[in-house]
């Protein structure tokens, strides 16, 4: 299972509130997938607002990034810059 | 991913050629946005709101339209209304709603430079005589720049329909704070309750402006059967062709931009207000419009980045070992909802490995132009506070600042505040590069003091699109659709030079129109080196695997007994030891026998950024008669991965302090009681120039980014977080008192001296 984790208060009105839970998933647009049928709506506020920093790597809009059963994936703001 | 990287020996990666566009910029051929000229070409200017908030009773525009020499006006009536619609473009989604209500109001004027109406006309004379003959009647409205003040309940509200988002309940009233962000983990009370020690303060930042040389200008053209083309200069010809797009209505496939010369951007440039107004001025008229900003209204009606106030407290045990932080963030948006307390908050203690930790940060809208990205945005705000309450804690404690940050600094393998786990990360060597440095130890001179503050920016990817083609004598010319706007041509042609083993200047580098290059996202937040130059790199992979094959064609072999060894092909084939290595050269002049032009792209979504840590030493020394401050030593390390060209990494480290240092001693825009900027001009709004700078000492520390095909890491962020705080902790060495409130001009130093002799 994978290990989902919301570092800050975006998205946990979703969740109930919940910061971290686990997942069936073996690629970022499975977990995507995965994520809106547990928390309605919530894939697609994770599509827009938020990027997957994997095992400590961040991943932007990237549906084939392949999630490794015991992986972290750290759901964080997407990053701008100047 | 790593084989280039693990060569023993790297001949162009790593030195310091000629810039490839140095040449057409001292000379003064570079062609910037308002060098650009079509023939019967009109002039377009802006009628903008003298109010800082008003509603647009009604705008009557009759009399412009009936003056001699004008071709065209428009308002917002001739654009359509759009709906809240969250849209991504460049490098994050904007609302396309506030973005068109930010090129041109619709019912009200939110800050004063609002745009309200546009004119097109036969010159800049007539242009301005049609802008006094718009009849604009305003219901002058109470207004709220201050940002903790239009967080008040009792505020002007600026929007009947923004209600805050990130609270457990919908509120039922509308207000200002458009956006509550909250970021921690642990037990904050607990954590304060295991210290020995606690410090805290209240930090003050004005809004400042990116402060690029050249004003924002455009020329647009609509041809009789709707085909739009744009020259401007951008961070993003694709940004520009989206946007535009979407605000007028308009198919993407019918909007080609062409990148100008840009001439400074650092995040003000990833956005539009002139290029949608002036494609519907065109379209009125069906001449060509020009349409560039003067300084004043770069300042009045452009992004700067947010004013601010950051509150900071810090908890820690008797051994340095900091154990719980409470940062509170409140950043101004301007008038549409939008800066960047999320980045402020995410980077604010970065740095730090604390196991208790909140951090609240308000986004929030006020009567001031919109926001736009500034280097790192909301990275320099947050760290002003933070590493100005960790040289108190450092103080209290009696501990070196280097060791402090030190014992509680972040490694790979730790988890960041902000949520991932840190890899390939150069904080501690960052910060030893500083401790060895002889800055660290040199003797200070009278009423000098010494700063320390470190800096983190996450650095980014995304999308990118390259091609390279090689020409007939085997020279070679990359094509990006990335503007170069600290030097990325250069390290382009470098990295694909050192790929295809060709002197760097044999690969000429390109920045093409929107219709010549697949789709890139626009030149920010330090990707383009890591993200294109990945596209770079791998589609000049696929021009060496090419070669080979032609080069097997040609010696009657198979590929595999091919291998290309410092640009050239080399016969493996034992039957075949009387053929001599082939050249690119030599293969292109045969390119029509063995397949054609020789020729490759690639688009990538490039992923896996490393992250940058820049620490900063700033000696100051004050005048006690003026209160000016002056910069008498500055040295600056950074982690860069891997520098692709140095001399342009110095560079932007560089910049990143100079503009650091502005932001520390002088810059900050100036209202009066009535909400109008009183200082929009560069004469008033002092920025640093070279004779107030000492020489900036870059140092480079170089721990690669394994996802990149040399280790390269985003360089262009990073140097502009730490100059405030470093700045502001050598004042207060030198002064003995904590100043909290930005700018440290001499007005306030002069008042703190003032203090302390009486």
């Amino acid at each position: 299972m994978v290990h989902v984790v919301l570092a800050g208060a975006d998205g946990r009105e979703f969740t109930g509130g919940e910061g971290a839970f686990d997942v069936e998933a073996t690629s970022v647009r499975r977990l995507i997938l995965a994520l809106d049928q547990r928390f309605p709506g919530f894939g697609d506020y994770v599509e827009r607002r938020m990027a997957f920093a994997i095992d400590g790597v961040i991943h932007q809009d990237a549906y084939g990034a392949e999630l490794a059963p015991d992986s972290e994936v750290c759901l964080i703001p997407k990053i701008g810059g100047g | 991913m790593t084989d280039v990287m693990d060569r023993p020996a790297l001949k162009v990666v790593g030195t310091r050629p000629i810039r490839p566009d140095g040449v057409d910029k001292v000379t003064g051929r570079a062609q910037f946005g308002a060098d650009f000229h079509l023939p019967g070409m009109l002039v377009g200017k802006i009628k903008r709101s003298p109010h800082a908030h008003a509603r647009i009773v009604s705008i009557d525009t009759r009399k412009a339209r009936a003056l001699a020499g004008v071709k065209a006006v428009i308002t917002a009536a001739d654009l359509p209304d759009l709906a809240s619609q969250e849209y991504e473009a460049g490098e994050s989604a904007s609302n396309l709603r506030d973005l068109s209500q930010n090129c041109m109001a619709r019912d009200k004027a939110l800050y004063q430079g609002h745009a309200l109406a546009a004119v097109a006309a036969v010159s800049a004379q007539v242009a301005d005589e049609a802008l006094d003959l718009i009849e604009v009647v305003y219901e002058v409205l109470p207004h709220v720049i201050d940002v903790e003040a239009a967080m008040e309940p009792s505020a002007p509200v600026l929007h009947a329909h923004l209600f805050t988002e990130g609270l457990a309940e919908r509120p039922a009233t509308a207000s200002n704070i458009a956006k509550v962000n909250r970021l921690g983990r642990g037990d904050l009370e607990a954590g304060f309750g295991e210290a020995d020690v606690v410090v805290q303060g209240r930090y003050t930042t004005k809004a400042v402006h990116q402060g690029y040389i050249e004003p924002h200008a455009c020329v647009a053209q609509v041809s009789q059967d709707g085909q739009c083309q744009v020259w401007s200069s951008s961070q993003g010809q694709f940004m520009v062709r989206t946007y535009c797009a979407k605000i007028l209505g308009l198919e993407i496939a019918d909007i080609r931009v062409t990148p100008a010369e840009i001439g400074g951007g650092f995040g003000g440039k990833t956005t539009v207000y002139l290029e949608p107004l002036a494609l519907a001025l065109s379209r009125q008229s069906g001449h060509p419009v020009k349409m560039v900003m003067t300084r004043e209204e770069v300042f009045r009606a452009t992004g700067p980045t947010s004013g601010a106030v950051i509150e900071v407290k810090l908890g820690a045990k008797q051994d340095g070992t900091i154990v719980a932080a409470d940062v509170v963030l409140k950043y101004q948006a301007g008038a549409f909802p939008g800066s960047p307390v999320g980045a402020g908050s995410m980077t604010a203690l970065a740095a730090y490995d604390i196991p208790n930790v909140a951090i609240t940060g308000y986004d929030v809208v006020t009567n001031s132009p919109k926001v736009a990205a500034y280097r790192a945005p909301g990275a320099p705000i947050s760290a002003f506070g933070v590493e100005s309450a960790i040289d108190d804690l450092a103080r209290e404690l009696g501990m070196d600042p280097i060791v402090l940050r030190e014992k509680n600094g972040v490694v790979s393998g730790v988890k960041a505040v902000y949520g991932p786990t840190y890899r390939d990360i150069g904080y501690l060597e960052t910060l030893k590069a500083i401790k060895d440095h002889p800055h660290y130890a040199a003797p200070l001179g009278p009423n000098q003091g010494r700063g320390v503050a470190v800096g983190f920016w996450f650095n980014v990817g995304g999308e990118s699109t390259a091609a390279v083609h090689v020409n007939e004598d085997g020279s070679a010319v990359v094509v990006t659709g990335n503007p170069d706007i600290g030097g990325s041509r250069a390290s382009m042609a470098m990295m694909a030079a050192e790929v295809l083993g060709l002197p760097v200047e044999q690969v000429r580098p390109i920045v093409a129109d929107t219709a010549s290059i697949g789709f890139s996202m626009l030149t920010g937040g330090s990707r383009t080196t890591f993200a294109t130059g990945m596209a770079v790199t791998q589609a000049a992979g696929k021009i060496v695997e090419d070669v080979k094959r032609r080069a097997a064609l040609i010696w009657d072999t198979t590929v595999d007994k091919v291998a290309w060894e410092s640009g050239q092909a080399v016969c493996l084939d034992a039957t075949k030891s009387a053929v001599k290595p082939l050249t690119l050269a030599a293969i292109a002049a045969q390119a029509g026998r063995t397949g054609g032009p020789i020729s490759a792209e690639v688009s990538l979504n490039a992923q896996g950024a490393g992250p940058g840590f820049a620490v900063h030493l700033c000696d100051v020394e004050i005048d006690r008669e003026t209160g000016h401050v002056t910069v008498v030593r500055y040295t600056a390390a950074q982690d860069v991965g891997r520098a692709i060209h140095p001399a342009y990494v110095e560079g932007q480290i560089q910049g990143g302090v100079a503009q650091g240092v502005g932001w520390a001693l002088n810059e900050e825009y100036i209202f009066d009681a009535d909400g109008q900027m009183e200082n929009a001009g560069f004469l008033d709004y002092r920025v640093p120039v070279a004779s107030d700078l000492p020489m900036i000492d870059a140092v480079l520390v170089e721990v690669p980014n394994p996802r990149h095909p040399f280790g390269a890491k985003g360089v262009g962020e990073a140097p502009i977080v730490p100059p405030l705080a470093a700045v502001a902790n050598a004042v207060r060495d030198a002064l003995g008192v904590r100043m909290c409130d930005l700018p440290l001009s001499p007005p306030k130093i002069r008042a703190v001296v003032d203090g302390l002799a009486s």
